[in-house]
């Protein structure tokens, strides 16, 4: 997988090819790939095939759309390179990647790694975040512990800091957060700019903003599309599609294709197309799993991995019950927020009163049916209403009976109502599970919009805030939330409740995670920032906040959509907010409705299209627009400024809605949102970073490599830890036996920590947004320290484990150490928490960056094939690259953790700064080299010998190889471990072992160098 | 919900029976002699402010000399909308006081749930009611299992449970004296069931802080010609607490005398179940 060896020029010039050649696996893909453009996504985008309609269909179309779109999409950044046109083709997510990877690999005259390097750490660090989640979820695992260990580890001083301190805390880390944003977005300008060859900050940055700015644009038509196509990026090979069968929540089923390893966004967002919802972000999509639990797909995540061997069925469902849903912008959204509570009144979920369930009714009978009827309307026929659990005569009744007084109502206004009254329900929005309290007596667990609720049959007993709470996490079957200390109390104390079993427990707590990210965060006085850090620090909630999607929203400027209505088909055409809805026209049931539903071509036409494609959306959209404007003169007096008004708007609302709808980053909205570039350009670091983190998610291959240059003998084991799905990870660990101290660089891999999906535990630090920062500036500290630590451990392999722990503030504070310490050549000693991060950012954008290292002497070149793939996707787009994997050809440098050793042998350092190529799951460790000695000069070789030996899951190839330098000899070990093996291995752990067990079995060397390639989709693609 | 909070058009009371005086029961020194006069001139009071005062329809109930605590009626019955819970009263001396009250409330046309359950004990003195959701005080009276059968009886609201150690009930500290306007004692086992309360709720509700807790127990209406309405202790009785009442400004306050049946445990949200039932419908 990796290939050490410092090829990076011919990587950069030809990306695809070399990753191609690098990649045999791949190359097969490759193949493949070029047969079906689509399939390969973003990547193939990269390439310069133009979309290539086949195979897949979702894929296909995805990638057609994305064309289409983004030519008709102007690149803010349209004064950047080729590339950059390229990268408009390419999904956002590719884009993203292929920034990273063929950006830098092309633009390798760019010297600048950092930039891309930063970007990619944050994206990093927001993947393994991510991958913590996921892992908290699915298999919960290491992520979360190694949050816990670095918690621990990064000191008491923390923890109790935390607890209190936190809150002074919170303002610097903000400070840090913008500076590293900015940074990050500089960077990002840079990696874009690389094909300019310039590495320059500032201007960088406004083409960055640029950049991003189209890239969300892009990505939000486009995302969508990537995020599919990016798990089948890896299909290259072969595109299996698989018909999802969604329910709706008016009973229908929604058949859906999409490639087997197509991550749930893909599906979720199709689902939303064809219902033509624009404010999605309250809304999940359901299944159920084994043991009949509902759970909610993870849109980061493969479908595949997530249903494991349930049906292909699912249920679109409401999430997020908004507290206030005449806040709500679109009619057509409380339409769905009013059918999913009718069935939740219906079945009980949602209990209520008799004369609750009577003006419910009424009002979904006016909805449904118009205005009382006594001709039409019996109770027979009522009775196919479904109101109550158990319906009574009595009930139906009263149902007429108050029906009768709506009359005049719109269905809208009549959901409006309904929503006004549900909303009051004391179990509205309150997600339920079944535990056990300390003393085994059962309760049950309501997860709301405002924090944890404790029922005792059907007494609360007790309430949780989220602002009182100070972390949630769960081990095994146990949930624990630790409670702030209250006024009169000096300790926070916790609360564990028992689960029924491990699943639920993570269950629990992913919805708590969720819940508190999305509704906590909505807090007035905490703008979109607070968001933001709290993302950063401990965030798994991929999706926007509440407060982020009521901004969305606030940008929505289109007609209100047409939609049926299950039972009447009448239309609802109230605009939002709209007085403005004419009774007479829609009031009346059967006339309206055949009038604009059949009469309308425009209506059709136009749901076909946003449903259909984005693309075409964007491309016809303004027609569209026309058309409804015209509607809306006629029929609501709409003036022409609202006619004007909503042309005008109507790229931003492409922008927010039509692009950025596919994904629901926040960073795209913020960017909208947000005028100001600093913002932007955090929005979209952190976008690229969650788009990376997808990507690599999707089980792209991560290498890590652990090189040592030492100066006499040299170990390199690799270890290779698959992730879940069949990622191989090849770990290097160089130790070199060198007299001195060498410098160790070692590099964490990102993508090993998010890999750990093996998790039993959690935690997640629910805090209030000042909280959040607080968290996040302890995290960065403890990152700092770590890193100082660091260098003299460099060495040592568990810092790998701890990836997973580091914040993307923290990586992004690294990173640009690390940068700094580039500059330098060798000296800066970079934790090596840090040093990943940057490598991953190098495996992105970072790419670009690293273009400057690939000038220099690279002595490694590692599996570049898998990252040559990853790079081909962004240049040439390669379809089936996509992933993550596949950085670039690009050889990087590393930016690794030198020693401070490293310092004083700057010349050298510089020399021979490794360039590793990094993919983007590539994350290489390396110690300080006093090298120069040991690679400088290429002494005689004594001897060679490989030895392979096998075990379950790792194979381990041992490459002896003793050489004399100057009459020193130097003996340089190679270990080589791939670890197969799917999602239940801790990789982190497998990794770490290799490690550790190549420190002993050569107490006398030193590890110099850990690569590790994570290939999770390669192996899922050979399935 | 909100809207209609402290609107009432009827209200049901009870007459005192003459064996209130001795046989009623009370938690506090039993030498304190209670005056039946007094008693009488008490009702006398409490019915004509709601009747003439403030125009509700008032329903007199017999007293029956079998039950001393007849008076009482806040106990057997919790009235919240349109459902009426007969309840099954803590203290068995009291459990037929159900029977008049049901009928009567039957007869205003609400719907009647009656806790039939044996091992279920409520007193009504427990129950708050804040227009948003029930707090149920968990004492001598009232179980938990009292307080299941009322959330399934009123589902619409959340019914938190708050411990009740050192009282008799927990309106025996407590009332709402406004919309979201929560009339508490200082004692301290008052704050702390406050701020129990607080905390079990999604609401927020503003505090109303009387030195005496027996003072805040208080009456809250809202009326379509009156307004906010608040029936209080009289300063002679609580000269301290009634100041704090005074200074509500937009209430109309009418201090009402209540001396007698506190000597009982009797408080003034004791003595009358209040309803609303809109004409209309």
């Amino acid at each position: 997988m990796t290939t050490e060896v410092g090829s990076e020029p011919e990587v950069k010039k030809e990306p695809e090819k070399s990753s191609e050649e690098a990649q045999a696996e791949q190359q097969q893909q490759l193949a493949e790939q070029p047969a079906e453009p689509s399939e390969s996504e973003p990547s193939a985008a990269a390439e310069p095939q133009p979309t290539p309609t086949d195979s897949t269909k979702p894929d296909n179309t995805d990638q057609q759309e994305n064309a289409e779109a983004e030519p008709s999409s102007p690149p803010p950044s349209s004064g950047q390179k080729k590339e950059k046109g390229i990268s408009r083709f390419l999904p956002p997510w590719l884009k993203r990647q292929k920034s990273h990877s063929q950006v830098e690999p092309k633009e390798s005259s760019s010297p600048t790694d950092t930039p891309n390097q930063t970007l990619t750490e944050k994206q990093e660090e927001e993947e393994k975040e991510e991958e913590e989640a996921e892992a908290a979820e699915e298999q919960v695992g290491k992520a979360p512990e190694e949050a816990e260990k670095r918690q621990e580890e990064a000191g008491p001083k923390e923890e109790g800091e935390a607890v209190s301190p936190v809150v002074e805390q919170p303002a610097e880390t903000k400070e840090v957060k913008a500076e590293v944003k900015e940074e990050v977005k500089a960077e990002e300008v840079q990696a874009e700019n690389n094909s300019v060859g310039s590495v320059e900050t500032q201007p960088a940055k406004e083409e960055k903003e640029g950049t991003s700015a189209e890239k969300k644009g892009e990505k939000g038509g486009e995302e969508v599309q990537e995020s599919s196509v990016l798990s089948p990026l890896k299909l290259g090979k072969k595109m299996k599609i698989v018909v999802c069968h969604v329910t709706l929540l008016d009973g229908t089923q929604f058949p859906c294709e999409v490639e087997k390893r197509a991550k749930g966004q893909y599906l979720f967002f199709k689902v939303c197309e064809h219902l033509n919802l624009l404010e999605k972000d309250y809304f999940g999509l359901s299944f159920k799993d084994n043991a009949d639990q509902r759970c909610w797909l993870d849109p980061t995540k493969e479908i595949k991995r997530q249903i494991r061997n349930s049906q292909w069925q699912f249920a679109f469902n409401v999430k997020f019950y908004p507290p206030d849903p005449s806040q709500l912008t679109e009619d057509i959204t409380r339409y769905l927020l009013c059918l999913q509570l009718r069935q939740d009144v219906s079945s009980g979920r949602l209990p209520c009163s008799f004369v609750t369930h009577a003006l419910l009714g009424s009002y979904t009978l006016q909805a449904e049916l118009g205005d009382y009827d006594p001709e039409e309307q019996r109770l027979d026929s009522i009775a196919d209403f479904q109101f109550a659990p158990s319906q009574t005569k009595e009930l139906e009744e009263k149902v007429v009976e108050l029906h009768k007084s709506h009359r005049g109502m719109t269905p809208a206004q009549a959901d409006v109502q309904f929503l006004e009254n549900a909303k009051k329900l004391s179990m509205y929005g309150v997600d339920l599970h079944h535990a056990k309290d300390s003393e085994g007596v059962d309760i049950m667990l309501g997860v709301c919009a405002n924090g944890l609720l404790i029922y005792k049959d059907r007494l609360r007993i007790n309430r949780f805030a989220w602002p009182k709470i100070l972390k949630i996490s769960y081990k095994r079957s146990n949930f624990y939330i630790k409670i702030r200390p209250g006024e009169a109390e000096q300790f926070e104390s916790t609360v564990g409740f028992k689960l029924p079993n491990h699943r639920a427990a993570k269950r629990v707590w992913k919805v708590c995670v969720e819940h508190h990210t999305f509704f906590r965060l909505t807090n007035p006085e905490q703008p979109t920032k607070s968001k933001f850090l709290t993302l950063g620090s401990k965030f798994r909630y991929s999706g926007r906040t509440q407060a982020q999607t009521r901004q969305a929203s606030t940008l929505i400027d289109r007609p209100a959509p047409y939609f049926e209505r299950t039972s009447s088909k009448r239309i609802s055409r109230s605009l939002d907010g709209a007085p403005v809805i004419s009774v007479s026209d829609h009031g009346h049931m059967l006339d309206s409705a055949r009038t604009p539903g059949s009469g309308e071509n425009g209506h059709d036409p136009a749901l076909e299209l946003s449903s259909d494609s984005k693309s075409k959306l964007r491309v016809q959209g303004e027609n569209i627009y026309v058309r409804h404007s015209n509607l809306m003169l006629e029929d609501l007096d709409k003036t022409q400024e609202d006619v004007l008004k909503h042309q005008a708007s109507i790229s931003e609302l492409k922008r927010s809605f039509m692009e950025a709808a596919p994904e629901p980053r926040p960073s795209q909205w913020e960017k909208r949102l947000t005028g100001s570039p600093a913002t932007g350009l955090r929005l979209q670091a952190q976008g690229s970073a969650e788009d990376k983190l997808n990507s690599e998610i999707n089980g792209q291959p991560e290498v890590i490599e652990v090189v040592e240059e030492t100066v006499v003998i040299e170990e390199v084991v690799k270890a290779a830890k698959p992730k879940s799905s069949a990622p191989e990870v090849s770990v290097t660990v160089a130790s070199s036996a060198t007299e001195e101290v060498p410098e160790v660089k070692e590099e964490e891999e990102k993508s090993a920590s998010s890999d750990s999906e093996s998790e039993e535990e959690a935690e997640f630090h629910p805090q209030s947004p000042s909280d959040s920062a607080h968290h996040i500036q302890e995290e960065p500290e403890e990152e700092q320290e770590q890193s100082q630590k660091a260098p003299p451990t460099n060495a040592e392999p568990q810092q790998d484990a701890e990836p997973e722990t580091t914040d993307k503030v923290e990586a992004v504070v690294n990173q640009q150490k690390e940068e700094d310490e580039k500059t330098p050549g060798e000296e800066t000693v970079v934790a090596p928490e840090d040093a990943p991060n940057g490598h991953h950012v190098q495996d992105g954008e970072e790419a670009l960056t690293s273009l400057g290292a690939v000038a220099e002497e690279e002595e490694e070149l590692e599996p570049c094939v898998v990252n040559g793939d990853a790079s081909h996707a962004e240049t040439e787009r390669v379809p089936q690259v996509i992933c993550c994997s596949e950085p670039p050809v690009v050889k990087t440098e590393m930016v690794t953790i030198s020693d401070t050793f490293a310092a004083q042998k700057t010349e050298i350092a510089t020399k021979e700064v490794p360039i590793v190529h990094t993919e983007t799951k590539t994350i290489t460790y390396e110690a300080a080299q006093l090298d120069g000695t040991g690679d400088g000069e290429p002494g005689v070789l004594m001897t060679a010998q490989t030895i392979t030996s096998e075990s379950l899951c790792t194979t381990t190839t041992t490459h002896i190889t003793k050489t004399l330098k100057g009459g020193l000899s130097e003996t340089r070990i190679e270990k080589r471990i791939v670890i197969t093996g799917d999602s239940d291995i801790d990789h982190d752990q497998a990794l770490a072992q290799a490690i550790k067990e190549a420190k002993e079995q050569h107490p006398d060397m030193s590890v110099t160098r850990v690569v590790v390639h994570k290939e999770t989709e390669l192996a899922e693609d050979d399935d | 919900m909100q809207a209609d909070f402290g609107r009432f058009t009827h209200a049901v009371i009870r007459a005192a029976p003459d064996s209130l005086a001795a046989q009623a029961l009370r938690s506090g020194p039993a030498e304190l002699q209670v005056d039946m006069e007094a008693v009488r001139r008490e009702e006398e009071q409490y019915v004509s402010v709601l009747e003439k005062t403030l125009g509700l329809r008032v329903v007199r109930l017999e007293a029956d000399e079998e039950l001393p605590d007849c008076v009482f009626v806040e106990d057997p019955a919790v009235v919240c909308g349109n459902t009426a819970l007969i309840t099954r009263p803590g203290a068995p001396s009291r459990r037929k006081e159900t029977e008049a009250l049901k009928t009567a409330l039957a007869n205003l046309d609400l719907n009647i749930v009656e806790m039939t359950d044996e091992s279920a004990t409520l007193d009504g003195g427990d129950v708050l009611f804040t227009g948003r959701e029930f707090f149920v005080g968990l004492s001598k009276r009232t179980n938990r299992r009292g307080a299941e059968i009322l959330a399934d009886t009123f589902q619409d609201y959340a019914v938190s449970t708050v411990p009740v150690l050192d009282t008799l009930h927990l309106k025996s500290f407590c009332s709402m004296a406004g919309p979201g306007l929560i009339a508490i004692g200082s004692s301290e086992a008052a704050q702390k069931a406050l701020k129990t309360m607080q905390q079990m709720s999604d609401h927020k509700y503003d505090k109303l802080t009387v030195p005496d807790d027996l003072a805040a127990n208080c009456i809250y209406m809202n009326l379509p010609d009156k307004g906010h309405v608040l029936l209080h202790c009289t300063p002679e009785a609580f000269p301290e607490s009634a100041k704090v009442f005074e200074k509500l400004k937009d209430h109309m306050l009418i201090p009402v005398h209540n001396d007698e049946k506190r000597k009982v445990d009797g408080c003034l949200t004791c003595c009358s179940v209040l309803i609303n039932k809109p004409s209309k419908v």
